[in-house]
């Protein structure tokens, strides 16, 4: 009995899909943009991670040693710091390697290698680049380089400047924008999903609405609640799927897209860009599964709960 | 069977639909309830499917109050209830079979009877060709035909027609009366209101009369007097 009625709430939801075809349409492209909102803004969010990681990549404090300093006391102290809790990452840059880099770099401009030439020695010093975890924790890098009583002796003595002073500025700009970034992108995120909900339950309160009638005479022969609603309720669940399809097909087609304009773009940006490229339909192929279970899921639990909820004030009949 | 106890409907805005009404209604009776519009033939019968609750007063299905049953109860009572409306009130996207059917899914009847008596019950209302028709493919007469069909095809013991010849001409109305009158022949009860003199006379049953909200005649072999 229980399994007769189901088979039959199902049916009649399907064929009322097929039968109200302009409202099912209708309803089906709302569902579609509110899916699609939600699908850009875990893309949004990919992005912005992504950026906000390569910006972060590319600041740190370079530490410079004088020109006689022992590269064992080098070593240790890069040990002391890879242990430090904020530090992500320390490199070792020998004064050879320095060199190497800095012809290599300048090769083509012939007064500076000229220049080299005539000083008869290597000028560059070594150097250990350090990052830390969050742009903000460099300052208790410089803190501890410049107090130098708690530095062993024969460390302090051989450093001989590093390059946090010189970029405090952006430094310290970005410890301030980036948690700001990243809590405006939640903001937005959370607005975004709440007009994308009132807008679709509204879709479908209206569509409802316009089933009133329906739902007293099917009161009045004798149907339960649950009967009369059923068929509502599988349409809405209907909605959402084909609504979290088109709404994949489409973000395939726009994450490719996006893809293309950010390659034209970061070709202007200095630096390793890489692993931007593709970021997000590599991201949307790579993560398929979760996002389909993300957007249908969404999708079938808005419209099935709508339906739900916008049929109950047509019940009292 | 039913029993109406005193019944009286005011509503918020004060207008009297319904003053003190007390009348019973015995099995296989075809009672023809008349009145002008506003005398609140209508919020009679609505009263008995509980689509309007009563100010004071009671009513009874066999032993039954209607309006203290659960929302489960009613459901099943309703379905015990034939209801026939001035405005058809058929589901639009729904095939005439479909209403029909609708009516025995909601009872639980079972797909083969479904299919036994959704087509023997169009054929009785004389609609058997028209079986896959929308509601406005149909015409007036035939839209009420389907409706009738939809009220005894769970076999009622009761059918309840508000005005149902009210928005056909002559020739339908006679032809919806007939059908009726065949259904009470065979052994249902029947409660109809109506303002149509032709139609009181044809059947020429029980006659109540209702003025103003009041009963004022309840006739055995009633004729249209007003």
């Amino acid at each position: 009995m229980m399994f007769t009625s189901l088979k039959r709430m199902i049916r009649s939801g399907f064929v009322g899909f097929w039968r109200n075809s302009f409202l099912s349409f209708s309803s089906i492209v709302v569902f579609s943009i509110s899916l699609l909102v939600l699908g850009s803004l875990i893309f949004f969010n990919t992005l912005t991670t992504a950026f906000i990681a390569k910006v972060k990549d590319r600041v740190d404090v370079n530490i410079y040693f004088t020109l006689d300093a022992r590269e064992e006391s080098i070593l240790e102290f890069k040990k002391t710091l890879e242990k430090m809790p904020e530090v992500s990452k320390v490199d070792y840059i020998s004064r050879e390697e320095a060199i190497a880099s800095f012809t290599e770099k300048y090769k083509d401009n012939t007064p500076i290698i000229e220049g080299l030439k005539e000083i008869g020695y290597n000028p560059l010093p070594a150097t250990l680049n350090v990052k830390t975890k969050e742009p903000s924790q460099y300052e208790s890098i410089a803190n501890l380089l410049e107090n130098k009583d708690t530095l062993p002796k024969n460390i302090s003595s051989i450093i001989e400047d590093d390059s946090y002073h010189k970029n405090k500025l952006i430094i310290d700009r970005l410890s301030r924008i980036i948690p700001l970034v990243e809590r405006t992108g939640w903001v937005l995120s959370i607005a975004l999903l709440i007009v994308a909900l009132i807008i679709t339950f509204n879709t479908i309160r209206l569509s409802i609405y316009s089933s009133k009638d329906e739902i007293a005479v099917m009161k009045l022969v004798g149907a339960s609640n649950t009967y009369a609603r059923g068929p509502f309720v599988v349409s809405g669940v209907m909605y959402g799927i084909v609504s979290g399809v088109i709404a994949l097909v489409i973000l395939a087609g726009l994450t490719y897209y996006v893809d293309l304009i950010l390659v034209r773009f970061l070709s202007a940006y200095p630096g390793d860009v890489s692993g931007l490229k593709n970021l997000l339909f590599s991201y949307y192929v790579s993560h398929f599964i979760e996002i389909l279970i993300v957007i249908i899921g969404s999708g079938v639990i808005l419209g099935g709960a709508s339906s739900y909820i916008a049929v109950r004030r047509y019940l009292n009949v | 069977m039913i029993y109406f106890d005193k019944v009286s409907k005011i509503y918020p805005d004060e207008s009297v639909a319904l003053n003190d009404v007390t009348f019973t209604v015995e099995p296989k009776e075809f009672i023809t309830i008349v009145g002008h519009s506003g005398a609140g033939k209508s919020t009679l019968l609505k009263m008995l499917i509980a689509e309007e609750y009563p100010s004071a007063g009671s009513v009874f299905f066999e032993s039954a109050n209607i309006h203290r049953l659960r929302k489960k109860d009613m459901s099943k009572l309703r379905r015990r209830i034939g209801t026939v409306f001035q405005d058809f009130r058929l589901i639009p996207n729904k095939t005439a079979f479909e209403n029909i059917a609708f009516a025995m899914e909601a009872a639980g009847r079972t797909d083969a009877e479904i299919q036994a008596d959704v087509p023997h019950v169009l054929d009785l209302v004389d609609l058997g060709s028209k079986m896959w028709s929308f509601p406005h493919e149909l015409s007036g007469g035939e839209k009420q035909r389907v409706a009738i069909a939809r009220a005894i095809v769970n076999q009622p013991d009761i059918i309840v027609a508000d005005e149902p010849t009210g928005n056909l001409d002559p020739i339908n109305t006679y032809d919806i009366i007939t059908i009726l009158k065949k259904i009470n022949g065979l052994g249902t009860t029947v409660l109809l209101t109506t303002h149509n003199k032709g139609v009181v006379e044809n059947i020429g049953g029980r006659v109540i009369t209702m003025e103003k909200g009041k009963m004022i005649r309840d006739d055995r072999e009633g004729k249209y007097i007003l």
